[in-house]
């Protein structure tokens, strides 16, 4: 336990103490949700309509951004091969990482999110479905993240890599993340999607820690 | 004066081992023994296989041939190997007490208190320093402190005395007495001369 620990705080450590990473992150996440305005023309009902899927859409960009500092790094200075031989398994180093993951690259957007709310002329209540979408939603973005990282960590360039891979797992996500802000189908479906989502998130936790870390192994050798 | 709870008596043997990288042997049919207490010290020309061999020893890299088993390891007892390649896992942003402290973390403790560690190792003056600011051998000086607040049995040297300074090598030496005389192995790759007790010396090959 204390190794579990000791890897969120030090993921915790290097992504706050200076860099200016999240920062990064966040300023993405607004740029690229407040840029859509633009290329869709001044339209206020058009937006409000759209606007849950620009802010998914733009949640998911930016977690895409910090997708290569997962495992690379820690591969490139020897960290990797000492967490093989460390008192603590494979998949537990990877929940963690998926965890510090969320709390770094997830977090602030959804703490950034009122502001693109207020740019993209998002009415109250769906701005409080977004939230809770965004909270449900993105862990699974976190560790589908994580398993595609850790597929691509012994790629030379693979960096570009895990984003294609895992944008595809991402898709339900998007669907019932979107379907539970703006429903199609009245307020019933909303609550469905919010639960398929949160099953989605679940499921994507428990599992891909071991897809992952069975990556990780085989791709060492 | 350490109180080092070193699981005594694992010894190592290996039938016929073959290791190398890709589709490349580097080292065959390699049959040793190195009873507990003992070292091995690997010599031989660059890119002869040194490296590969204390990976493929370590567990990270699985051997193409044959057989290595460490004797007399407690299957519940967690991990018994240290592992020291040529990249020191140290990386900037964190302090190099912070640094220690999160391999404690994941290595498990029971050795000596990373404060300790760090006095012994002679970084008691850099605690507080950004790990990224360490020169090059008191890098490796902070690698031999990670040796010490986990005690494992054996431990699997690359080069540790790259980059140290004569002080550094005559502390590598006294610790490695150390842990032998605890009845721990280590086997360490090494251009350097290193004088340690009952130790045996094993020279690779040259390549073909």
């Amino acid at each position: 336990m204390s190794g579990f620990l000791g890897v969120i705080r030090r993921e915790l450590r290097l992504a706050l103490s200076g860099g200016g990473e999240v920062l990064t992150l966040v300023l993405f996440f607004i740029i690229v949700g407040a840029i859509v305005p633009f290329a869709v023309g001044p339209d206020r009902d058009l937006l409000a309509r759209i606007a849950p899927g620009i802010i998914w859409i733009a949640a998911f960009l930016a977690m895409l951004l910090g997708l290569d500092r997962l495992f690379r790094p820690d591969r490139d200075d020897g960290t990797l091969a000492l967490y093989r031989l460390a008192d603590m398994s494979m998949v537990s180093v990877v929940a963690a990482k998926v965890i510090a993951h969320w709390l770094t690259a997830a977090l602030p957007l959804i703490l950034a999110s009122p502001f693109l709310a207020m740019i993209l002329a998002m009415d109250g209540p769906s701005f409080w479905r977004t939230l809770v979408s965004l909270l449900l939603g993105t862990p699974a973005l976190a560790a589908f993240g994580g398993f595609g990282a850790a597929v691509t960590v012994a790629i030379r360039r693979g960096g570009l890599l895990a984003p294609i891979l895992i944008a595809p797992l991402c898709v339900p996500v998007l669907i019932f993340g979107v379907g539970a802000i703006s429903p199609l189908g009245g307020p019933d479906q909303a609550s469905s999607a919010m639960l398929f989502l949160a099953a989605l998130s679940l499921m994507a936790l428990a599992l891909t820690p071991f897809a992952a870390a069975l990556a990780i192994d085989w791709g060492e050798e | 004066m350490m109180q080092r709870q070193a699981r005594h008596g694992i010894n190592l043997h290996t039938r016929d081992l073959a290791c190398g990288r890709g589709e490349t042997v580097l080292v065959r049919d390699l049959s040793l023994s190195v009873p507990p207490g003992g070292a091995l010290l690997l010599r031989g020309a660059n890119g002869v296989g040194k490296s590969t061999l204390l990976l493929t020893l370590a567990g990270l890299l699985r051997p193409m041939a044959g057989t290595c088993a460490f004797g007399g390891a407690d299957p519940d007892g967690g991990p018994f190997r240290h592992y020291c390649g040529h990249k020191n896992a140290v990386r900037s942003r964190l302090s190099v007490l912070e640094t220690l402290r999160f391999w404690v973390a994941i290595n498990g403790s029971g050795g000596l208190t990373p404060e300790a560690a760090l006095e012994r190792t002679g970084l008691g003056r850099a605690t507080g320093l950004d790990a990224g600011y360490l020169s090059a051998g008191q890098q490796r000086r902070l690698v031999l402190a990670r040796l010490l607040v986990s005690p494992r049995a054996v431990w699997l040297l690359d080069e540790p005395s790259a980059a140290l300074d004569a002080d550094g090598q005559a502390l590598l030496t006294e610790l490695l007495a150390e842990h032998l005389d605890t009845g721990g192995l280590a086997i360490i790759a090494t251009h350097d001369e290193i004088t340690l007790p009952r130790s045996a010396t094993l020279e690779l090959g040259t390549r073909p």
